[in-house]
């Protein structure tokens, strides 16, 4: 049958460029895997140089494929799946780039893109000192790895199996419906489905691209140690692949708190970080990379640890390949609220070969380790506890032995599934990461504090408690200081827990003072090498603000503060009784904020609805407007925007759990008319009103006439059960003789509705009162106070940048390059995190 | 052996010790069960898989009390329970195809303390929504 309005044309060429990128990244690994283990000198050229074109094809027709996706998704062709499931008319254009990568398919292809960018920038500077003789064999790992994203794309039938799915699949062929059988169905097909409401954000455009950079540069020290393997150059890959491994550092850990922003900003689950599976699974790569850089360095300065730092730098890129695993195959989906979810016919094939992706990396690469273990030079020397490489290792395997544990743990879900058991996660799963990453925060805070008034080697005693005294007394005084002026007043799992959050909070206040005072004291301030120190004052300065916000965090909606709706049956302590309802126009009591909800409003995109809350400070001193919004879809709430009120020191947070159903029942209410003189009085059931006066385009704080209209007002004021007061200015326009109108005002407090209803022959004004039982206009929010959790972000900040000027001393860049990159960084650093977003 | 090896492998293991005895106590895990099973076990902390029961009613009054929620579920053997959680009722419950619940069981009723609600795929929910825009068109 023939098709109306089809455009086939760029899915065939998708297609075409699919199988190609496939063929060309084959072909790029041989050519690789050729010159690398080729002798003659003149035969690895001429491999590298057909290497190259491969992998440039393969560049090229991942961009194409790109390009056809976002023509598909940007002209709205609802023919193919990947356009209407992800695409839709009425979505913002800022969006079109976040429904490429809100499907499986677009952010496999996000990271092939990161591949061969990274692919392409190896090979423009293998020249270089540092990466010269590496690209053979790193090249073919990263065009190996560029086969397997390329298949997971490929969509192509071999014995009836479907391998990877395509993106350019058509929508009549993957939905059996009867509208197919009809030549002009695209006719029919008015919409796509869009993106999911939860992702219609900021971060959903600029989070993916950053965190997927992160996981893709992982490959480069991945695979440097694999070249150092295959070369017999042991050792010599270290120094190379020390600035790659400081570039995912950086890149890695901002994706990973973008995400926890984005958490925190928009997605309502009232916090930054949930230990969430998902989460776990970007940070433990993250953690990896940062114990193998550790053992990197150390290797550069003294020659230790070299076998470790091949452990770190494969299992870095192996704990990627496992996260991609664990959150594309919906096998987290009973434990984790944001992994992807599949239907049963692509699980399998999904689940086996991203299975094959993980063992074809995983296996060999340890199989080579442990083959060429001995192989692997070390020193065969005393590492003294009065050196700085002791510590930095013993920190490094913390962060390791951190790792594995929260690996473990995430990984219940795949243990319950290979062995038939039934674990489920604990009561409260945060407190069980919690409260053992409390130590992990304080071990680590004192070997980032103490590390480095160690020197390599060794140590003169006298030297390292001279120099270590003051930062410790400043360090215990400021703590002591916290404890007495602002202390921490988490006390759900008791005084222990507590302690252990002071003693942590004392190690990252010791470590961000002591990296402080470092680059005073003995760098003197030569900033080109205070790299480590920066990144550590910023990892502490984040951990600080960690401990604080979460150790502080107050619920001001809570109903035992509000002293509304207490329920008598429950162990309030356990359980605070977070959501608060609010009735328009009547104000209820948070902190010290007077907040009133007024209405709401819509906003561009379906089903979006602003909700406005005043708040008002109890001495009036301040005032302002927080506007969280919702979709609402089918008359029920379906996705929830904070709305938060930013201060320096804090940050008042407020979503909406709850919305009144919009139902258009009948109001079978009737007006009561009362006739009344000015002054005159009339009973409702909860109260009276008063007629005040009455007059022609009687200008009110409600509205303002124009001479040429005709309005007869009246003002009432309204008193009621609570002897609240509330003014109601209802009108009749006059429009001509044969037109008259009348305004009828409503008081959502008392739900009422106020009718100027006529005058009668007595000059009496006819007054009509409405007592409504329709629904109340009311939203259900949540409110919390979340105290310095500034501090997150600027550490965050702070250590990113203190990352990147460690890789540009390492990587020896230009001192104009150098200055460019920094600024770059740090300004897109503190825009995003402090000035974009909500 | 070098003296720091022996140190770093006495402190991992006192790490890992540490860390199976404070990290997975078995307070630390729960369990999977069945609505009958729960009943059982009253007053424990499990994890139940089960299905809205659609035959009857789910009240939430937010107006009255926001933080109190009831609805019964059914789950694969085909036993039912009442369910109260002192919390919203979470968007898309009634579309929900199964739901996790955490609580514990007390007397007849399930004392919820978090809910996941599992939503027809994507892919699924497409189907309808095409059939329904056809319907619509015509």
């Amino acid at each position: 049958m023939e098709f109306e309005g089809e455009h086939l044309l760029p899915g065939t060429i998708g297609h075409f460029f699919v199988l190609l990128a496939f063929v060309a990244s084959l072909v790029a690994t041989i050519g690789y895997c050729i010159a690398s283990v080729s002798k003659n000198e003149a035969d690895k050229r001429s491999w590298i140089n057909f290497a190259r074109l491969a992998f440039y094809t393969q560049t090229t027709a991942v961009l194409v494929i790109f390009g056809v996706i976002f023509y598909i998704c940007s002209h709205h062709l609802f023919e193919y799946m990947y356009a209407y499931k992800h695409a839709a008319k009425e979505l913002e254009s800022r969006y079109l780039l976040a429904c490429i990568w809100e499907g499986q398919e677009g952010s496999f292809l996000l990271w092939t893109v990161w591949h061969s960018i990274i692919g392409l920038f190896i090979i423009a500077n293998s020249k270089k000192p540092l990466l010269n003789g590496w690209e053979a064999p790193v090249m073919s790992v990263i065009s190996f790895a560029q086969l397997f994203l390329a298949m997971m794309i490929l969509g192509v039938y071999i014995f009836n199996i479907r391998i990877g799915s395509s993106p350019f699949t058509l929508t009549r062929n993957e939905i059996a419906a009867p509208i197919f059988s009809q030549p002009n169905y695209l006719s029919f097909i008015k919409d796509g489905v869009g993106l999911n409401v939860l992702l219609r954000n900021y971060w959903m455009v600029i989070h993916p691209p950053v965190l997927f950079l992160g996981f893709a540069s992982t490959i480069v020290p991945f695979a440097l140690a694999y070249a150092g393997i295959q070369t017999k150059r042991f050792g010599d890959w270290v120094k190379t692949a020390i600035p790659f491994a400081l570039f995912s550092t950086c890149v890695l850990g901002v994706g990973i708190m973008m995400g926890g922003k984005w958490a925190y900003e928009s997605l309502s689950f009232g916090g930054y970080w949930a230990w969430d599976p998902v989460e776990n699974a970007s940070l433990v790569p993250w953690l990896v990379m940062v114990a193998g850089l550790h053992t990197m360095v150390i290797y550069k300065a003294t020659d230790q640890s070299l076998r470790a730092s091949y452990l770190f730098a494969i299992l870095s890129f192996v704990f990627v390949l496992y996260s991609t695993f664990l959150t594309r195959t919906g096998i987290l989906s009973d434990t984790s609220v944001h992994a992807f979810t599949l239907d049963d016919e692509t699980k399998i094939v999904t689940y086996s070969m991203l299975i094959l992706f993980l063992a074809v990396f995983t296996v060999p690469a340890l199989v080579l380790f442990f083959m060429n273990y001995s192989k692997i030079p070390s020193v065969n020397k005393e590492e003294g506890t009065d050196t700085r490489e002791f510590w930095m290792f013993i920190g490094a395997v913390i962060i390791f032995i951190a790792s594995v544990f929260i690996t473990a743990k995430t990984s219940v879900p795949v243990f319950n599934a290979v062995t038939g058991a039934k674990i489920a996660p604990p009561e409260d799963p945060e407190f069980s990461y919690n409260k053992v990453m409390v130590l992990v925060a304080f071990i680590i805070g004192m070997l980032t504090a103490i590390g480095q008034y160690f020197k390599y080697q060794k140590t003169e005693r006298g030297y390292f408690l001279r120099k270590i005294g003051l930062p410790t007394l400043l360090a215990a005084v400021i703590t002591t200081t916290l404890v007495i002026v602002y202390p921490l007043t988490y006390n759900k799992q008791g005084a222990g827990f507590l302690g252990a959050m002071y003693i942590a909070l004392f190690g990252s206040v010791y470590a961000a003072i002591a990296n402080g005072w470092y680059i005073w004291s003995i760098l003197k301030g030569k900033f080109k090498v205070a790299g480590g120190s920066v990144a550590h004052a910023g990892f502490a300065i984040m951990l600080v603000g960690m401990l604080i916000a979460s150790g502080n965090k107050k619920t001001i909606s809570d109903n035992r503060v509000t002293g509304l709706n207490i329920p008598f049956t429950r162990d309030s302590k356990e359980n605070p009784l977070e959501n608060l309802t609010m009735i328009r126009d009547v104000p209820t009591r948070m902190l010290d904020y007077m907040v009133t909800y007024t209405g709401d409003s819509l906003g561009n995109e379906k089903g979006r609805e602003f909700h406005r809350l005043i708040f008002v400070k109890n001495d009036s001193s301040e005032r302002f407007e927080l506007t969280p919004d919702v979709y609402v879809g089918k008359n029920e709430l379906k996705s929830s925007n904070p709305g938060t009120k930013r201060y320096l020191t804090k940050d008042i947070y407020t979503y909406i759990s709850s919305i009144s159903p919009d139902e258009n029942k009948e109001d079978t209410a009737a007006f009561k008319i009362s006739e009344l003189s000015i002054g005159d009085t009339a009973f409702y059931s909860k109260g009276y009103v008063v007629l005040n006066r009455v007059g022609r385009n009687l200008n009110t704080e409600r509205y303002h006439f124009n001479p040429d209209e005709a309005a007869l007002v009246a003002e009432v004021t309204v008193v009621g059960k609570d002897s609240m007061r509330h003014k109601a200015y209802p009108y009749i326009m006059i429009e001509d003789s044969q037109h008259i109108n009348q305004v009828d005002d409503t008081l959502y407090a008392e739900n009422m509705y106020v009718r100027f209803a006529g005058v009668t022959d007595g000059k009496k004004i006819k007054l009509g009162i409405k007592e409504s039982n329709k629904i109340l206009n009311y939203i259900t929010l949540k409110a919390y106070l979340f105290p310095y959790i500034n501090l997150v972000w600027l550490g965050l900040v702070i250590m990113a940048v203190g990352v990147v000027m460690s890789m540009i001393y390492r990587a020896k860049i230009k001192p104009t390059t150098a200055t460019i990159v920094l600024a770059f960084v740090g300004i897109a650093l503190f825009y995003m995190f402090f000035i974009a977003g909500g | 052996m070098k003296k720091t090896h022996i140190f770093i492998l006495v402190g991992i293991a006192v790490l890992i010790v540490a860390l199976i005895i404070f990290g997975f106590p078995s307070s630390d895990f729960s369990t999977y069960d069945t609505i009958n099973s729960a009943k059982s076990k009253q007053g424990k902390y499990v994890h139940l898989i089960a299905r809205l029961d659609h035959s009857q009613p789910i009240v939430y009054d937010p107006v009255k009390d926001p933080n109190y929620l009831t609805f019964s579920i059914v789950d694969s053997l085909g036993a039912q329970t009442k369910v109260i959680y002192h919390n919203s009722k979470p968007a898309e419950l009634e579309q929900s195809e199964r739901v996790v619940l955490q609580g514990k069981m007390q007397g007849d009723v399930f004392e919820c303390q978090n809910i996941t609600l599992k939503c027809p795929s994507k892919y699924k929910d497409d189907k309808k929504q095409m059939e329904k825009s056809v319907s619509e068109a015509k």
